[in-house]
């Protein structure tokens, strides 16, 4: 079956199933985003149909701007922790007995269990000064006295990491298992180091899951909402939480709506960036 | 002395006991294969060598150099992998040249050795070819040649013929042996596959499935004299027939009697014996006749492949197989009364 074209209509017919359940809960939706985004908003009221571009020409803002360039900053500092730290972790977890692995694995994947609230409210807990880990430190000479570490853009940094690093080790997980573990010893006995083995073979055959891994810890990160107003402070909050507070404070629904699907088209040409990087270096 | 020495080398893997107090003293310049069936520890003892794995107990010498702790990458061994490990985000010019890369010679003297060790192993003009594009052949000199550009001490190869078909496999072992006697390198081949390892070595090791060394000595001495059962049965194939030792030079297959040229020390008469003989010194004569070295039977089945003939007989309740050219074929068929006549000087006398 694999590789062969189906060859007349009942063949396709599998597919409408899913094709339908596609088109009624994402394709439509999107749509009436992508319209709303163009009409007219009625202050004090909602929006009324019609076709106009200053939805977009009021994104055209400083706070938008910044906000933008930070919520990308942010996303993609995460990413850039949660890769670097999840692919050694995963390596280490696959060179591990059946057992240990499924141990670890169960864990990660009960962290998944836990809600954005909880992690936050967890988190500003865990760095607040009265409760937090500093009374720890405090308490073994290791500080003068207990600081608060949150609000803060570390506080938020940690928060999203946390979150994001269970499907870091899930996307990395299959391909390192797969990695056949004669390479890296061939690469030691050819007189590589055991870190340039590390560098050289096994990050280097596996750049494409990496950067799997990292546009998805990105585009992950982008929708993170919560965390920035539990953890940071006004001027860390993301385009999320802008694109929040105007659909439902501000009632400004064709505002939202643009400003979603502008960070989205970002969003998206900065993903085919990365794996354009990703596979050119490939060919190489 | 210089040489590769292993020293009651012995390995652990939890309470699976890979490699037996292995003693091994492995001249310079030497092909050497490891032959055994598998999970007999051959693989084990050239991952030892190679300082992929740490003996539980024991010490590797290399010309009088302790050499058990020194790390895989400081041991400068070339090895090839039964997977061959070629690195498949790197062409096959950067497959030969990255022991070169790693030690930061410059990049116009790395493609130069890649070069050359490409027309070594009769690949040139592959150098910017991606190792996806290869055939098993070809991946198969590509990582002898990887393995070669180390200029190594020793020369590790793990079973790395096994995936390629028999007629590639035999021609490779002949070019492997042509390469290895050209660069007078020591050489080390596990190999499970007894022709194989007949075919290229100059010593042959024989382990057993207790995961010790049970014989080690030039092919044809292995062929000629085993030195237990096991080894007899897996060097080619061997009539094993089982006795007792009756008298001096003289063994007793049930009531036969059958002389030999030569007992293993220290036999009295009485013990029991296992006597090897290989099916090319058989001889199958048409007819019952009676004597010493004779064992009478029919013939159960004659198998005539062309290039030789094999005839089995049903001696009294003993299989015994024997085989001739084509040539010398026998005039018997299948259900004739036969006799077997086997020479003095082919019996192996074995310990039981």
């Amino acid at each position: 079956m694999i590789g062969e074209k189906p060859k007349s209509v009942p063949a396709h017919l599998p597919l409408a199933y899913p094709a339908l359940m596609l088109g009624i809960f994402f394709v439509i939706p999107f749509a009436m985003m992508v319209a709303v985004s163009f009409f007219h908003r009625e202050p004090g009221g909602f929006y009324i149909p019609g076709f106009e571009l200053a939805n977009y020409r009021n994104l055209y803002t400083a706070l938008f701007g910044r906000t933008l360039a930070f919520s990308l900053f942010i996303a993609g500092l995460s990413a850039a922790v949660c890769v670097s730290l999840g692919f050694p972790f995963t390596y280490f977890i696959t060179r591990m007995r059946r057992k240990a692995q499924v141990v670890w694995l169960v864990f990660l994947m009960s962290v998944l269990s836990l809600s954005e609230v909880i992690v936050g409210f967890a988190w500003s807990l865990l760095l607040s000064r009265t409760a937090g880990l500093s009374n720890l430190l405090a308490w073994l000479g290791l500080m003068d006295k207990a600081a608060a570490w949150y609000p803060g853009f570390a506080a938020l940094l940690c928060g999203i990491c946390y979150l994001a690093f269970p499907y870091t080790v899930l996307v990395l997980y299959p391909p390192l298992s797969r990695l056949d573990p004669a390479l890296p010893e061939a690469s030691l006995t050819l007189g590589a180091s055991p870190l340039k083995t590390f560098f050289n073979i096994i990050v280097g055959t596996l750049r494409n899951a990496i950067v799997a891994a990292f546009v998805m810890v990105f585009v992950f990160t982008l929708g993170v909402y919560l965390l920035p107003q539990i953890l940071g402070r006004p001027h860390h909050w993301t385009l999320s939480v802008l694109i929040t507070d105007q659909a439902i404070y501000q009632t400004n629904m064709p505002m939202a709506a643009a400003m979603a699907i502008f960070f989205m088209v970002v969003s998206l040409l900065l993903v085919a960036l990365t794996m354009a990087i990703g596979k050119k270096k490939n060919i190489e | 002395m210089a040489g590769l020495i292993l020293e009651d080398i012995h390995k652990q893997f939890g309470p699976v006991v890979a490699a037996r107090d292995v003693n091994l003293n492995l001249p310079n310049g030497q092909f050497v294969c490891f032959l055994g069936p598998s999970g007999c520890g051959k693989t084990t003892l050239l991952r030892l060598i190679a300082g992929l794995e740490n003996p539980t107990r024991g010490r590797i010498l290399l010309d009088a150099e302790d050499i058990t702790q020194t790390p895989a990458h400081k041991r400068n061994f070339g090895m090839v992998f039964q997977s061959l490990a070629l690195f498949p985000h790197l062409t096959v010019g950067e497959n030969v040249a990255y022991s070169l890369r790693v030690r930061h010679v410059e990049k116009a003297a790395q493609r130069k050795k890649a070069a050359e060790l490409l027309d070594l192993v009769q690949l040139s003009g592959f150098m910017d070819r991606h190792v996806a594009q290869l055939s098993g052949g070809q991946r198969q000199r590509v990582a002898i040649a990887r393995a070669l550009a180390i200029e190594p001490r020793l020369f590790l190869l793990d079973e790395p013929l096994s995936a390629l078909d028999a007629k590639l496999r035999e021609s490779m072992q002949l070019e492997l042996r042509e390469l290895q006697q050209r660069l007078a390198i020591t050489t080390i081949l596990v190999t499970h596959d007894q022709r194989e390892a007949m075919t290229m070595s100059d010593l042959v090791v024989v382990m057993g499935p207790d995961n010790r060394v049970r014989q080690m000595g030039s092919p044809l001495s292995i062929y000629r004299r085993p030195a237990d059962t096991f080894v007899a049965d897996f060097i080619g194939s061997s009539n094993l027939l089982e006795g007792t030792c009756s008298a001096a030079g003289e063994i007793k297959i049930g009531t036969q009697r059958l002389i030999v040229e030569e007992l293993p020390a220290g036999l009295s008469p009485g013990t029991p014996v296992t006597v090897s003989i290989r099916p090319e010194d058989i001889h199958v004569l048409p007819g019952i006749e009676k004597g010493d070295n004779r064992l009478q039977g029919t013939i159960a089945f004659i198998r005539d492949v062309g290039s030789s003939v094999e005839i089995y007989l049903n001696c009294n309740g003993i299989q015994i197989v024997s085989q001739s050219t084509p040539k010398d074929r026998p005039p018997v068929k299948q259900g004739d009364p036969a006799t077997v006549a086997v020479p003095a000087a082919a019996c192996v006398v074995l310990r039981s």
